[in-house]
């Protein structure tokens, strides 16, 4: 009785094309980038064991690991969260719990959007002139720690914002009527109950901070620094450090005649502790997400 | 309500567990820092030297670093490249305590530092370099003029095709030669403006790359590019073409015994500078690098070692 | 916290009971909120803070005699470290951003959007996570990385498929300048795509429609300003984007003919000076000078996206 017209089974086809078309659009960005992790990883197979993470680079860099690297990126990123990750939360928290909707607070947001955009060289060019010039820190790992800081600083705060108002207000009004005061509230109800969205958002920057280059570049990341294999704390916070970052760009730009895995393998490794850092991120989020009861 | 109880030790242990990290941090930083000069030969205490500028130097500067810490292991020697420019600017600032450079400092720099920290910049040589010039290996032209290379590369210069010296490029049918070239403020880029294109501005359109391996890596890989570098970045993709001075000229290879008695045209001083005469274990980093041991990281990294009488005796 | 009510007989219970807390507790109290308040402000305090100190080292060169801002923006002579002309002009600069930018936004915004609207329309929920999580780990991998692939991988891929003789150009750049921006266009995409009511697609499916057919005739119409939005933000990053623009295209300084030249962008130039430039020169000031054209830029597209942004949101 109810047979399909050819009407109908234009529609569907246009339908099933339209399907496969857009499907296709989602695979073609996904492909290609297996393809190219994997080719980097092929490349930088020989060079890809553990003593790659710990040896020191040797012979004019162009064998030997990256270990001063892998100690300065865990350096910079951890004393770069130490800094966004507080002032990122606190000012959430101010501008969801207790700003009033009048213009300043909409200028604040203008603001974090506006921050949150800046080209990574302007940021650069900041650290130079406040941090390296103005704050006399000179070409230091604090330098480079607080531009790295101020430019993770109000993605913390957009997500912990969201985590924030994701806490159903009742839970809130509940707190008031029993004559908690604001800050009671916060402490006691709102920030744990939001803390797998504050913790996740804090944890998505860590890659963020590990793999810019160009704030750092001209603030306190070098070249070379001898360093002790092995070594748990080889630097000062006055002084400047390798990252990995930059020694891909510096082995990738200025090192002639290196072993072409190696720079390869140093990509790999970026890209794996970042990956790894994300993945563990967003594996948190569901967990905690599935975890929730309301 | 009762929080769970892991929660509640968690909140009471991270602060301090934070501020432990910290002060271990805050203690080794304290204990590592102090740039420059020591009173007498204190071999315990750890000294940093700050060294940046060109980025021609940076993988000489590298090798030395690595080479001196296994003779004085309490000297931590910090190398960043950047170019001539920075390494001078921020020696000017007082900022750092030694500059490498590929080319001298201006007088107005000079001026600058006196100005500023009210010391006189103090030049060393510490080595050679020859400019090479380079292009793919299997580019028939084995010989180049200092002229031919000005048309080149000069502002409103007349040699824009390979046709026009003459040469037909195996294995493509582009006839366009695709010129390879520094940024603006390379010491290398400064050098080749003086000394083969007598102050004349560059042609825009030319590949500016941002350090010396960049520039035999886009030669080695297109066929039709030509490009200037120093001699120690050689690979085997690339080949140094001879250069003469005039047409007719015999034509010189770059190599040392050609860059010492100074038959290859465009050969320049690499140069290190400190702030007033250097002190301590900045003085002994300088001496180590003119000595033979120095010397023979220079050789080893594809420059031109300074002739023995003029290296200090160990 | 301590609440402790004292109960005292008939005066107080007519009046307002006030609870009674230790000192140190509202002053602690007071004193976070005053901290919190501070944090709520260090936002503005950061981006005053960037553009004064930018604009601080870029002033001097605009007083200076040799400058001219007409110059600087129109002509494409770009000689900072000439002994005999200095000319500062940047348009090849501008033109290398605006080509690469655009290529870049050419590529991403079809595949983008189509990924916005696969993800947000046709797939299975089991599929939607696992797209979502790839998309986020792609928007997670640093930007030197990205033009590591493009000076070493895409390079040769252009040589050999081209037969150009450098791989480095802005089709190499417009390449990964579009992989980094997808991200951004599906996240944004899909919330805008998202937020357009359900009653919109009921209607539709109530008069017989396929998908498709809700998709292009009901869904892109309605969400076209959050589409726009998306663009506009996956715009702004490639405007800023430096490092993998800096490795992967060629660093020529000249307006480019076609997609297989090489070019500067604003942000690789930069980059690639500053590092020389002696602090206090007027080429230094110049650099400067067009990191503040660039905060304008991204400040000027930002401002745009986050208007229209908010428009939906209040919807």
């Amino acid at each position: 009785m109810f047979s399909e017209t050819p009407l109908v089974r234009r529609k569907q086809r246009q339908e099933a094309l339209a399907k496969w078309l857009f499907c296709g659009m989602a695979a073609s960005m996904i492909i290609p980038l297996i393809l190219i992790i994997g080719y980097l990883v092929e490349r930088a197979w020989p060079s890809l064991n553990l003593s790659f993470l710990i040896d020191v680079p040797v012979r004019g860099m162009k064998e030997g690991g990256v270990w001063p690297a892998l100690v300065g990126t865990v350096y910079l990123v951890c004393l770069s969260l130490a800094v966004s990750a507080p002032i990122g939360v606190l000012a959430a928290v101010y501008l969801n719990e207790y700003a009033r909707d009048n213009w300043f607070n909409r200028i604040i947001n203008l603001a974090v959007i506006n921050l949150a955009g800046v080209p990574s060289i302007v940021h650069a060019l900041f650290g130079l002139g406040a941090f390296v010039y103005a704050a006399r820190f000179g070409y230091s790992i604090i330098s480079a720690s607080l531009t790295l800081a101020i430019m993770t600083c109000p993605v913390i705060i957009a997500s912990t914002r969201e985590a924030l108002a994701s806490v159903p207000r009742s839970f809130r009004e509940a707190c008031w009527n029993v004559g908690a005061t604001r800050w009671q509230t916060i402490r006691a109800v709102v920030l744990p109950n939001s803390i797998s969205g504050i913790l996740t958002g804090v944890i998505l920057q860590v890659s963020r901070a590990a793999g810019e280059t160009a704030p750092i570049m001209f603030t306190g990341a070098v070249f070379f620094k001898a360093v002790q294999k092995g070594d748990l704390f080889p630097y000062g916070l006055h002084e400047q450090c390798m990252t990995l970052s930059m020694h891909l760009y510096t082995l990738s730009t200025q090192v002639p005649d290196v072993k072409e895995s190696i720079p390869f393998a140093t990509a790999v490794v970026l890209l794996s502790s970042v990956l790894l850092v994300n993945a563990t991120a967003i594996g948190l989020r569901v967990y905690l997400r599935s975890r929730k009861k309301w | 309500m009762k929080k769970p109880n892991l929660h509640a030790v968690t909140c009471k242990l991270a602060p301090v567990i934070a501020a432990a990290l910290f002060a271990c941090l805050l203690q080794t930083g304290c204990g590592k820092s102090g740039t420059g000069d020591t009173a007498g030969g204190g071999a315990s205490k750890q000294v940093t030297i700050q060294n940046k500028g060109s980025d021609t130097m940076v993988n000489l500067a590298q090798a030395w670093a690595e080479e001196y810490k296994k003779v004085a292991p309490e000297a931590d020697v910090e190398v960043s490249g950047g170019g001539s420019g920075v390494g001078i600017a921020a020696l000017v600032k007082g900022t750092i305590d030694i500059a490498n450079a590929s080319r001298n400092m201006k007088p107005e720099e000079i001026q600058t530092a006196k100005k500023n920290t009210g010391k006189e910049p103090k030049e060393f040589i510490v080595g050679y370099d020859a400019l090479a010039i380079y292009v793919h290996k299997d580019n028939p032209l084995t010989e180049i003029t200092l002229d031919q290379i000005a048309q080149i590369y000069m502002e409103g210069g007349a040699i824009t095709k390979w046709s026009d010296l003459g040469v037909k490029i195996p294995g493509t049918t582009s006839d366009e030669i695709v010129r390879v070239s520094r940024q603006s403020s390379s010491g290398t880029y400064e050098f080749l403006r003086e000394h083969v294109l007598n102050k004349q501005d560059f042609k825009l359109g030319s590949r500016d790359m941002n350090g010396s391996k960049e520039v035999v890596e886009l030669v080695a890989s297109a066929r039709t590019a030509i490009g200037y570098s120093g001699m120690g970045y050689a690979t085997p993709g690339v080949k140094m073409l001879k250069v003469m001075k005039k047409a007719g000229d015999t034509a010189y290879e770059p190599s040392v015994a050609n860059t010492l008695s100074k038959t290859y045209p465009i050969a320049r001083s690499l140069l290190v500078y400190t702030l007033g005469e250097p002190q301590g274990a900045v003085k002994k980093y300088i001496d180590w690098m003119l000595s033979d041991a120095g010397q023979k990281t220079v050789e080893a990294t594809g420059y031109i070692p300074l002739p023995t009488d003029a290296r200090t005796k160990p | 916290m301590s609440v402790s009510l004292t109960p005292k007989p008939l005066e107080q219970s007519l009046a307002v009971r006030k609870a009674v807390r230790p000192v140190w507790a509202v002053l602690g109290e007071r004193g976070l909120e005053v901290l919190i308040y501070l944090c709520g402000i260090s936002a503005i305090v950061f981006v005053l803070g960037i553009f004064f100190f930018v604009a601080k080292e870029a002033f001097p060169i605009l007083s200076n005699k040799n400058f001219r801002l007409s110059q600087f923006l129109f002509s494409d002579q770009w000689y900072p470290t000439s002994e005999v002309n200095k000319r500062y002009g940047v348009l090849a600069m501008i033109a290398g951003t605006f080509s690469v930018t655009a290529l870049a936004m050419l590529i991403a915004v079809p595949f983008g959007l189509g990924a916005a609207i696969y993800i947000s329309e046709f797939c299975g929920s089991k599929v939607k996570e696992t797209l979502k999580i790839v998309i986020e780990l792609l928007a997670a991998i640093p930007s030197v990385v990205w033009g590591f692939i493009g000076l070493t991988v895409m390079s040769r891929l252009i040589v050999k498929y081209t037969g150009t003789p450098v791989g480095v150009n802005i089709l190499n750049g417009g390449i990964i300048l579009a992989l980094m921006s997808v991200p951004i266009i599906v996240s944004i995409g899909e919330d805008a795509l998202k937020a357009v009511p359900d009653s919109f697609r009921e209607a539709g499916l109530a008069l017989g429609a396929t998908r498709w057919q809700l998709v292009w005739r009901v869904l892109l119409p309605a969400a076209k300003t959050g589409l726009l939005a998306a663009v506009l933000l996956g715009v702004a990053r490639a405007v800023g984007e430096t490092m993998a623009v800096l490795m992967a295209t060629g660093h020529a300084v000249h307006i480019p003919h076609g997609v297989l030249d090489s070019v500067r962008t604003l942000t690789a130039n930069i980059a690639a000076e500053l590092g020389e430039a002696p602090a206090g020169s007027p080429h230094y000031q110049v650099l400067f000078l067009t990191g503040v054209l660039l905060f304008a830029i991204t400040f000027a597209v930002n401002l745009t996206a986050d208007f229209i942004v908010r428009g939906i949101r209040r919807k």
